[in-house]
């Protein structure tokens, strides 16, 4: 409890006890009111100080008004305990909601919080001393021991150990670093002691990136959180104008008609109504759900930017995927050298590889792997990539081409056909076909299962698209029963192929992308809802999707849409109950059967069980596929 | 221009409100309140005076929730 809250709780328990000091007081008047406006002013002050400076700064409609109405209406009435009693059990309520929902609000933040504290930096003296991670310059050796978080992305330069990626995938799943690894900033040290050179500084880590994501996306607000915004901007007033007019209207009707007014009634059930009205429970309840959702999302390693894109994975009806590095691990490796007579194989790895040695894409990777020796990058010149045919350039002085079948096409080279299942990279040196090296990547083992998942989560269809030869695209589709195939697909392809299916589904049906490398950023921004591999996407992609997955498991798709819709049917819960029982209890209220104490259970006892039934929005870690 | 403010308030409905005040501050693009995070986030228009404009925030939040705390 913060100290706020404690005087509150201090100022609840006095008028309590001075509540119940006075019931057995045999008491005539003004003592009675006296003595009863000790309680009340120790209660309610606050209340009636806040109404009241709401009442100058022209904010009329709000719920300390409401009490204060209320209260001092019951008081006027000569209803003294109930008045003291309305004021008490609301500050109760208040109190308890409060520590609610900052209780559920810490749970939350601390499930998110990955931040790292501290640094180890060795001074001049060769003593460790803990600073700021944000202080510590690139390039700074730190020091990380068993047990403690690495604070900063960096190489190991000294050690050996275990990481525990848990806090960043929601796996736990230990990975051996030696030296010379890179390793991200979030990660548990389990086991050895590591130095590491950092590579990067701390705001730009991926630890801080992983904080700001996930702490702006509470900015970005749903569809059901602005309707409540909305909602709540007419409720108010309305609810405050039907109660004046359930307060005037019906003694007035009564003179009329020439029966007693009754005006002391009517003001009371306008006062109960007006108790009843406040739209506490659902303005709280519904971000509350969606940042809950978040948080637990977050717990299992999906990172999710903003409750309008949980909102919308709940309704994802189509999930197109692109091949590498998604539903392939994206290691690509050479499984066969077909050099063509006037060449060895060696010759032909040395070319290929000297060819792609600038390009990032994993096949330029493998090809170097394959090679196995260092990359005379001097020997390489005018290198010219063909987006989605292969690159050119002058290798120690013989032009080389290194690509696909479209290249060798364009180029007018007759070329080996029918290869095998996978990347065939020909390669063409001095204008003439040098034969063609196979490069495979390997599905992933989750992969299937993440389609059977997504089938069984009511997606309608999976897409996949690729920029590889149709023979790969189609046998690893069959493989993992992807009915719908576009292969051979140029960058800006895909983006039309995603517009053609955002343009033929259903207007309420929304599409995922699932992509991760730097060809995707357009796409994941173009989809109703982008979906990035965390730990082995790149940056950019990272930034333009909208979801990212940290540990690359294609499964955490459908756990994903079950969270979104565990969180959705939470929040419908909660409007249609908090709506549906304050509308009961201001019928009841307008035609007198509910009480006062009825109108504070529909005011604090809703909004509490609201906030308890958002809470379980959390609860997903459970929730495998 | 987007900037970032703590701020301390006690309701989810506060907040609200005082996203509404921040909105129709004079330099300000637009403003989101989060209750969750007690963070708020400022688009300023493009050459306003973000010292000026966020001491109108301020000034304009105590206006709908007395109670509430901007962390300039």
């Amino acid at each position: 409890m913060t100290k706020k809250q404690k005087k509150v709780l201090r100022r609840i328990i006095m008028a309590a006890v001075l509540m119940v000091g006075l019931a057995f007081l045999p008491l005539g008047q003004p003592w009675q009111f006296l003595l009863y406006m000790v309680p009340y002013i120790i209660i309610g002050y606050d209340i009636l100080r806040k109404a009241w400076k709401g009442i100058l700064n022209k904010q009329v409609f709000d719920e300390n008004f409401l009490m204060a109405v209320a209260t001092v209406g019951a008081i006027l009435l000569g209803e003294y305990q109930e008045g003291v009693a309305v004021m008490l059990f609301y500050q109760i309520g208040e109190l308890f909601q409060a520590v609610a929902v900052g209780k559920s609000r810490r749970n939350i933040s601390a499930l998110m919080d990955i931040r790292p504290d501290y640094a180890n930096v060795e001074n001049d003296a060769g003593e460790l001393t803990q600073v700021d991670p944000d202080e510590v310059a690139i390039g700074t050796a730190i020091v990380v021991c068993p047990g403690e978080k690495v604070p900063i992305d960096g190489v190991v330069v000294e050690g050996t150990s275990t990481l525990n990626t848990g806090a960043l995938t929601g796996e736990s799943a230990p990975r051996d670093v030696t030296v010379g690894d890179e390793i991200i900033s979030g990660c548990v040290n389990n086991s050895g002691l590591l130095k590491i050179r950092t590579t990067k500084e701390f705001g730009q880590s991926t630890v801080s990136k992983i904080l700001e994501l996930v702490e702006n996306s509470s900015m970005k607000k749903s569809r059901s959180e602005n309707f409540i915004t909305k909602f709540a901007k007419y409720y108010t007033p309305a609810v405050c104008y039907g109660a004046l007019a359930l307060a005037v209207l019906p003694p007035v009707f009564n003179l009329i008609m020439g029966n007693p007014a009754s005006w002391s009634t009517w003001i009371i059930r306008a006062l109960t109504f007006l108790v009843i009205s406040c739209p506490c429970a659902l303005v709280i309840s519904i971000p509350l759900s969606f940042f809950g959702g978040i948080g637990g999302a977050s717990a299992c390693g999906i990172l999710v930017k903003g409750s309008n894109y949980l909102e919308a994975l709940a309704q994802t009806k189509y999930v197109v995927f692109d091949k590498t590095g998604t539903l392939t691990k994206g290691v690509f490796e050479v499984q066969e050298v077909k050099p063509s007579a006037a060449y060895t194989k060696e010759q032909l790895l040395f070319y290929a590889a000297h060819a792609e040695s600038y390009s990032s894409h994993p096949i330029s990777k493998s090809l170097q792997t394959a090679y196995g020796q260092s990359i005379n990058r001097d020997a390489v010149t005018e290198v010219e990539e063909i987006g989605g045919h292969g690159i050119t350039a002058k290798v120690e002085g013989h032009s080389v081409a290194a690509g696909n079948s479209k290249l060798m096409k364009k180029l007018g080279l007759a070329y080996a056909e029918n290869a095998g299942i996978g990347t065939i990279v020909h390669v063409a040196i001095d204008e003439a076909y040098a034969g063609y090296i196979l490069i495979a990547d390997v599905v992933k083992e989750t992969s299937k299962a993440a389609i059977k998942a997504l089938k069984a989560a009511g997606v309608k269809q999976s897409i996949m698209l690729t920029g590889d030869a149709k023979p790969v695209a189609d046998y690893i589709a069959a493989e993992l029963s992807i009915e719908e195939v576009h292969s051979e697909l140029l960058p800006g392809d895909k983006v039309e192929q995603v517009e053609k299916l955002l343009a033929a589904k259903g207007k309420k049906d929304k599409l995922a992308f699932v992509g991760d490398g730097i060809n995707d950023a357009p796409v994941l921004s173009r989809a109703d809802i982008g979906i990035a591999m965390g730990a082995m996407g790149s940056d950019a992609a990272i930034e333009a999707a909208d979801i990212v997955l940290m540990d690359d498991n294609p499964l955490k798709i459908a756990q994903a849409i079950k969270i979104s819709r565990k969180c959705l049917r939470i929040v419908y819960q909660n409007i249609v109950f908090a709506l549906g029982v304050k509308g009961i209890c201001l019928i009841l209220g307008a035609i007198g059967i509910a009480n006062m104490w009825i109108a504070i259970f529909a005011d604090v006892g809703v909004m509490v069980l609201a906030v308890l039934n958002a809470i379980r929005c959390l609860n997903v870690k459970h929730m495998k596929v | 221009m987007k900037k970032t403010y703590k701020i301390e308030v006690d309701c989810a409905n506060c907040a609200m409100k005082m996203e509404e005040a921040t909105k129709s501050v004079d330099g300000v693009k637009d403003a989101v309140v989060s209750f969750m995070t007690q963070k708020m986030n400022v688009e300023f228009e493009d050459g306003a005076d973000e010292k000026a404009v966020m001491q109108a925030v301020v000034k304009a939040c105590k206006v709908v929730e007395d109670d509430c705390e901007i962390y300039l």
